[in-house]
């Protein structure tokens, strides 16, 4: 790091704090206790209706959080196989494709983020 | 074989947690798999020193009592690839954490892990020894200063008599984190000096951790301050630490930040 690099480094480092804990303690002063149990309910019932229509492995789902100021994302990646065909051979692997569904959980956050991708497999 | 390490110290505010972020990562930065769990149920505080307070979705309250896989509740940290956190439930209830759930998760972690390192809630209570029980190593970090040396006395003794390696007749390793030290002011004769602390607790020293302005700014910033300035007095003291834990046989240093003459004139002029 340049010298000059470090010393506004240096400088700057408390305002990150104060950011940091200003965005954390929102989140838990008004989510509290139901955060988690909210999350695993949304879980829940988005694996509900996608096993509806595709057979999935509700181990081999990642769920993945970023609580921001104004919007927060709830990423969900649910690895959905590929449906084999009868006439294929039975040591080919299938391929398994990402399904990613991002969610927003606050209900203030503009629409434009709030869109929802499910990209289909090959 | 998989290390269950587990940071303890009895007093509160003795740099458990900056510790267990900063060892964690030293180890994982020399390419181990780590994992960073964190014990303290009600006042979680590792996943912000490390950063990741964002990201927590499951804890392990929720892995405990099944409502969340190990894999799903694990958080891999940003930086550091072989690095990962497992945060302590910020709301809940103590007693959900039971002897059973804990060593299932240990057990877990062991398979996926070289480094289980533990950062233990203060105290002597439940939270405590749970932390500890599992542990193969035990680091247990000092302030040069009374009540922490009187509690870490405690600790070595709950060491020695409660956990599981104790109870099955072998002997937990326990190396001894001197942190906050002034060197000055021990030379001066105001602080207890290292030879004081290791006369009184008589366990072998894995390293001096000098008394750093480093450390607070790294907290800040949400980085383990072998990331956060891995040329640091502090973050050299931690990776000398971790070459120690991993049988490297160093001599013992108090390391000092290297300061020109010109960045103290600047630092002061604009402090």
């Amino acid at each position: 790091m340049s010298f000059l690099g470090q010393f506004f480094a240096k400088r700057s480092s408390a305002p990150i704090a104060r950011d940091r804990l200003q965005i954390l303690l929102a989140h838990e002063r008004t989510s509290g206790e139901g955060q988690s149990e909210l999350i695993a309910k949304l879980r829940e019932e988005i694996l509900d209706v996608i096993a509806r229509h595709v057979p999935i492995d509700r181990d081999k789902v990642q769920i993945k959080l970023d609580r921001g100021a104004a919007v927060s994302t709830l990423e969900i990646d649910i690895e959905v196989p590929q449906l084999k065909k009868k006439v294929d051979a039975p040591e080919k692997k299938p391929d398994a494709v990402e399904a990613g569904i991002k969610k927003n959980l606050e209900t203030k956050a503009d629409p434009a983020s709030g869109k929802q991708t499910l990209p289909t497999g090959p | 074989m998989a290390k269950v390490l587990v940071v303890t110290s009895g007093k509160g505010g003795v740099g458990k947690t900056t510790s267990t972020a900063a060892l964690g990562a030293a180890l994982a930065q020399t390419g181990q798999n780590v994992v960073v769990v964190d014990f303290d149920v009600g006042l979680r505080n590792l996943d912000l020193v490390m950063g990741a307070e964002r990201r927590v979705v499951f804890d392990l309250i929720n892995v405990v009592q099944g409502d969340a896989k190990l894999s799903q509740a694990l958080i891999r940290d940003k930086r550091v690839e072989t690095l990962s956190i497992l945060p302590a439930s910020q709301t809940r209830d103590k007693d959900a954490l039971t002897a059973d759930g804990v060593e299932r998760v240990i057990n877990e972690l062991r398979e996926k892990f070289d480094w289980i390192v533990c950062d233990s809630p203060a105290g002597i209570e439940r939270g405590a020894q749970l932390a500890m029980y599992h542990a193969d190593e035990a680091v247990v970090v000092t302030n040069p200063e009374v009540s922490s040396v009187r509690d870490s006395d405690r600790i070595i003794g709950l060491l020695d008599s409660t956990t599981a390696k104790a109870k099955a007749g072998e002997k937990i390793n326990k190396h001894l984190l001197l942190t906050r030290y002034d060197q000055a002011r021990a030379a001066r004769g105001e602080m207890l000096r290292v030879e004081d602390v290791l006369e009184i607790l008589s366990i072998p020293l894995i390293g001096i951790i000098p008394e750093s302005e480093e450390v607070l700014r790294a907290s800040n910033l949400g980085s383990p301050v072998t990331l956060s300035n891995p040329d640091s007095a502090p973050a050299r003291a931690y990776f000398d630490a971790v070459r120690r834990l991993q049988g490297e046989n160093l001599e013992m240093q108090v390391p000092t930040d290297r300061k020109s003459l010109f960045s103290k004139l600047f630092k002061w002029r604009f402090a």
